[in-house]
């Protein structure tokens, strides 16, 4: 079985700084994997080098076994992938609808001669469009106008449309960056169970997320990286009991320092 | 061939004069002051405004009188410029880009038009033409005027370039372009800063729009419009938002424009440079001394 | 998919607060009624001045249109949009002067070159940023006006003059200035109809993701690149037919006609109309081609009243006096089955 995504080796530089060193992991069918990692870590270059908004100095992505590196972020994103932003990036001024509708945007179906004839394939296809943006909409569970620019809602709301937005795509794969940031308790408990039914879609999803609560409970694999790479991978159990990802989290022990005697 | 080359380094120290500015407003708040252009045609205007109402100069003590009109013709043209972006850039500081240009566009257009409303459209004659001794060097002719003029944009830019290295606000203006919100945190005073490089930028091109007046004689409210492109392109030469860049950049496009017009007549001489500058901006948008900067997301 | 979505029912309409004045402004209406005034006011004035006037301020307005694609849907600022007319004025001009041909049949070869140069602008500038591609575009726009200066096939300083008329069918001579007029408006609405449409399809919508986002915009295999050259494109038609109807009226070109002065006004009628908006666009085109002849004033008072406008407008109200309607339809009622959607590869 072909792996959704595969990473190998994956290195991004900027000047210096090796924000990617070597990492290297995949994801597969139906499987809902988290990346986590301390801050610095190089999940969000991660996700850049993936998605082609970063050009990897080396190594190779594959999405669906097919070989992405270096291509244009367009083209990575019709070969089967979609994302969304850790700074929500939204389209400000555009209708909730139309937000969605960008990522339908590769549907096609019409042309611009059949906009400035408004033929009936015209029409049919503005209908698809309009109907496929409520579906996707209702999906995530947006509640609210629907008609109105999204810098008018809620945080939370802006938060489900950009997933509205990214899984009207039909993507294979899906990268959320840190998806549960600001939101409270019942909102992440919706996310649980929206990520689950996505999965239930037959879309993988890979998440970068600093909520431990929420990642042990939903993901069946955990990478966790630190200085550029992976150090640890495995089922939440394993990851948690890692010596090396308690250390990248708490620090080493000094040997010898005197305890202080509170815990 | 030394003529060329002492032509191009001469209109060259012009416009890197004028790239300075552009330079330094772009490296401090990203943006390409359109207008710039027209400061450079205010401080030839208002350098006429006074030389006028001074009445008559005798010949000898042009060049006093000149010094004494550049100076205080800088400082009106920097208040000026100062005014501007208190006005029309720095309410549009969280604004997209676009409407931030506009309103360049819009000051850009005020100040032409407000200076062909107050002193007419047509061309005015510089009440002081620089006369002065024509010598032989190299097999170049160099006039007196030309090296003194010369001299004057030397020093400016060597001035300006210890205020960059050694002065705080330098150290500041240098900061601030690197990283905005870190230099807000360790207590910089932008919006201060931003200020200075205002007033620095414009009395800058004001300096330049006197020397002009007074060199080549004569004055109209769309001078600045060209030399606005003109100074663009050198500071995209150079590499925008380096100082030094800018004005290598200007040294450089003086060269290449007095080749160009040489080889394919002088009527093309603006179609050849904006032909260099399309070239550098498709072929090394960071220009000779620009550094590669990667967009992080 | 078979589970019930459980969704509030989203009130049926929210938007702005609307006053009479900006609902009569948006509604289908204001369309009508400006076309209504078009056809209607050489029975107001047609002497020859008059109509000399409205049909410069109706080929006005379509410029203003075909720059509304490129500035006010996709966000780029081109500083150079004359440079496209000229290049419609000018083919058209060359060629039905030099082959005697009325200026209906250049049309073709009009729209050659103008996607040619709507191709060559856009090449290097469209992968640049906003300052840099305003500049540039402001450097075509004169590099346009200087080479048709200098080369002795566009007819030098003086341009071109004597260019036939658009078509002669018997009776009907289009070179009456009446006739020109209502050609002219026609024209021109079918075109400022067909932006407008264009800016309510998919591809208004890309232009419009491009402008807001384009690195989202990418992220949603959007060739952003591909969209901004369309946009090029069209305003390139736009303008170059605009040319064409130019050189129609006037039967001459010259350099002096596509000063940059020209650009800024376009652009203006565009910024002040309300960018992306193209009923307020053919609004504030009418207007900024318009009040002069109206108000008879000084024109350096007049051009530096424009620019003073453009820095209070954008300070004070960016999205233009008329802004492009940020609001739709809600949905009538919420289906209780969810309708039949493909949601895997099959779309």
């Amino acid at each position: 079985m072909t792996a959704v995504l595969e990473v190998k080796d994956l290195q991004v530089a900027f000047g210096g700084v090796r924000a990617v060193d070597g990492l290297s992991f995949s994801a597969h069918e139906r499987e809902i994997i988290a990346v986590i990692g301390p801050n610095g870590a190089g999940k969000t270059s991660a996700f850049n080098c993936i998605t082609g908004f970063y050009r990897p100095t080396s190594g190779s992505v594959r999405i669906k076994g097919l070989e992405t590196t270096g291509k244009r972020p367009a083209d990575i994103a019709a070969a089967g992938v979609t994302r969304t932003f850790q700074n929500l990036r939204l389209f400000p001024d555009l209708t909730v609808l139309d937000n969605v509708r960008a990522g339908m945007h590769l549907y096609g179906g019409q042309n611009w001669a059949d906009a400035i004839l408004h033929t009936p394939r015209f029409k049919r296809s503005e209908a698809r469009y309009t109907e496929e943006a409520h579906y996707w909409l209702d999906f995530v569970g947006f509640e609210g106008a629907r008609g109105v620019p999204v810098r008018n809602l809620s945080y939370g709301q802006q938060k489900r449309v950009e997933i509205a937005r990214a899984l009207a795509r039909k993507a294979e794969l899906l990268l959320l960056d840190e998806p549960a940031a600001g939101l409270n308790y019942s909102e992440k408990q919706q996310l649980l169970v929206l990520c689950r039914r996505i999965r239930d879609l037959g879309t993988s999803i890979v998440l970068i997320e600093h909520d431990m609560g929420l990642v042990m409970e939903l993901s069946e694999r955990i990478i966790v990286m630190n200085f550029g790479r992976e150090i640890a991978v495995g089922t939440p159990a394993e990851v948690k009991a890692n010596p090396a990802v308690i250390e990248a989290y708490l620090g080493k022990d000094d040997e010898g320092a005197q305890s202080n005697g509170d815990a | 061939m030394t003529q060329l080359i002492w032509d191009g380094l001469f209109v060259g120290s012009f416009y890197a004069l004028i790239a300075l500015g552009y330079s330094m407003v772009y490296g401090i708040i990203k943006l390409l002051n359109f207008a710039h252009g027209d400061i450079y045609m205010l401080g030839a205007f208002i350098g006429f405004a006074l030389l006028t109402s001074m009445g008559g100069i005798p010949a000898s003590l042009s060049l006093g009188a000149l010094l004494i009109v550049l100076l205080v013709s800088m400082l009106i043209t920097g208040g000026a410029g100062v005014l501007i972006e208190r006005l029309a850039y720095r309410p549009l500081r969280g604004a997209p880009r676009l409407a931030v240009l506009i309103s360049a566009v819009g000051v850009s257009f005020s100040l032409e038009y407000g200076i062909a409303a107050i002193a007419g459209p047509n061309p005015r004659a510089y009440p002081i033409r620089l006369e002065g001794g024509v010598f032989e060097v190299l097999g170049a002719r160099v006039s007196l005027p030309q090296i003194v003029l010369m001299l004057i944009a030397a020093g400016l830019m060597v001035a300006l370039n210890f205020y960059i290295q050694k002065t705080s606000t330098g150290r500041a203006m240098r900061s601030i372009a690197l990283d905005t919100n870190a230099s807000l945190l360790m207590g910089i005073n932008v919006n201060a800063v931003i200020t200075r490089t205002f007033f620095i930028g414009s009395a800058l091109a004001g300096a330049a729009g006197v020397m002009a007046g007074a060199y080549y004689g004569k004055i109209d409210f769309l001078m600045g419009f060209i030399i606005g492109l003109k100074a663009f392109t050198a500071a995209v030469i150079g590499g925008i938002g380096n100082i030094k860049g800018a004005m290598l950049g200007g040294l450089v496009l003086g060269f290449v424009e007095a080749f160009g017009s040489e080889w394919f007549g002088g009527q093309w001489r603006d179609v050849f440079s904006f032909a260099v500058l399309i070239l550098f901006l498709t072929l090394r948008p960071t220009g000779i001394l620009g550094e590669r900067v990667t967009e992080r997301m | 998919m078979s589970e019930n979505i459980d969704t509030t029912l989203a009130p049926l309409r929210v938007g702005p607060p609307r006053s009479p004045i900006s609902r009569l402004l948006e509604s289908r209406l204001i369309g009508w009624v400006t076309l209504a005034a078009a056809l209607l006011a050489p029975f107001v004035s047609a002497s020859p001045y008059s109509l000399n006037v409205m049909t410069t301020a109706a080929i006005f307005v379509l410029l203003a249109s075909g720059l509304n694609i490129v500035v006010g849907y996709c966000g780029l600022l081109d500083l150079g949009y004359i440079a496209f007319m000229a290049v419609g004025a000018y083919t058209a001009g060359i060629i039905s002067k030099s082959f005697e041909l009325p200026l209906l049949f250049t049309i073709p070869a009009v729209l050659v070159m103008t996607i040619l140069a709507g191709l060559i602008i856009g090449a290097p500038t469209l992968r640049l940023r906003s300052d840099y591609l305003a500049i540039v575009t402001l450097g075509f726009g004169e590099i346009t006006r200087i080479t048709a200066n200098n080369l002795s096939v566009t007819g030098g300083p003086s341009g071109i003059f004597g260019i036939p008329g658009l078509l002669k069918i018997g009776g009907l001579d289009v070179e009456n200035p009446a006739v020109l007029y209502y050609l002219t408006v026609l024209v021109v609405s079918l075109f400022v109809l067909a932006s407008a449409r264009l800016g309510k399809s998919r591809l208004g919508r890309a232009w419009r993701f491009v402008r807001e986002d384009e690195d989202a915009a990418e992220a949603m295999g959007i060739h952003t690149y591909k969209v901004k050259l369309l946009a090029y494109i069209f305003g390139a038609i736009w303008g170059g037919l605009g040319g064409v109807l130019f050189a129609a009226h006037l039967s001459a070109v010259s350099p002096q006609s596509f000063i940059f002065l020209q650009s800024a006004l376009v652009l203006m009628a565009v910024v002040l109309g309300g960018m992306g908006n193209m009923r307020g666009v053919v609004i504030g085109a009418l207007v900024i081609s318009l009040l002069p002849e109206l108000l008879r004033d000084f024109a350096s008072n007049r051009y530096l009243a424009f620019g003073l406008l453009l820095v209070i407008v954008m300070v004070f109200r960016p999205q233009g006096f008329w802004p492009a309607r940020g609001y739709e339809r809600e949905r009538a009622t919420v289906d209780v089955d969810p309708p039949a959607v493909a949601t895997k590869q099959g779309r």
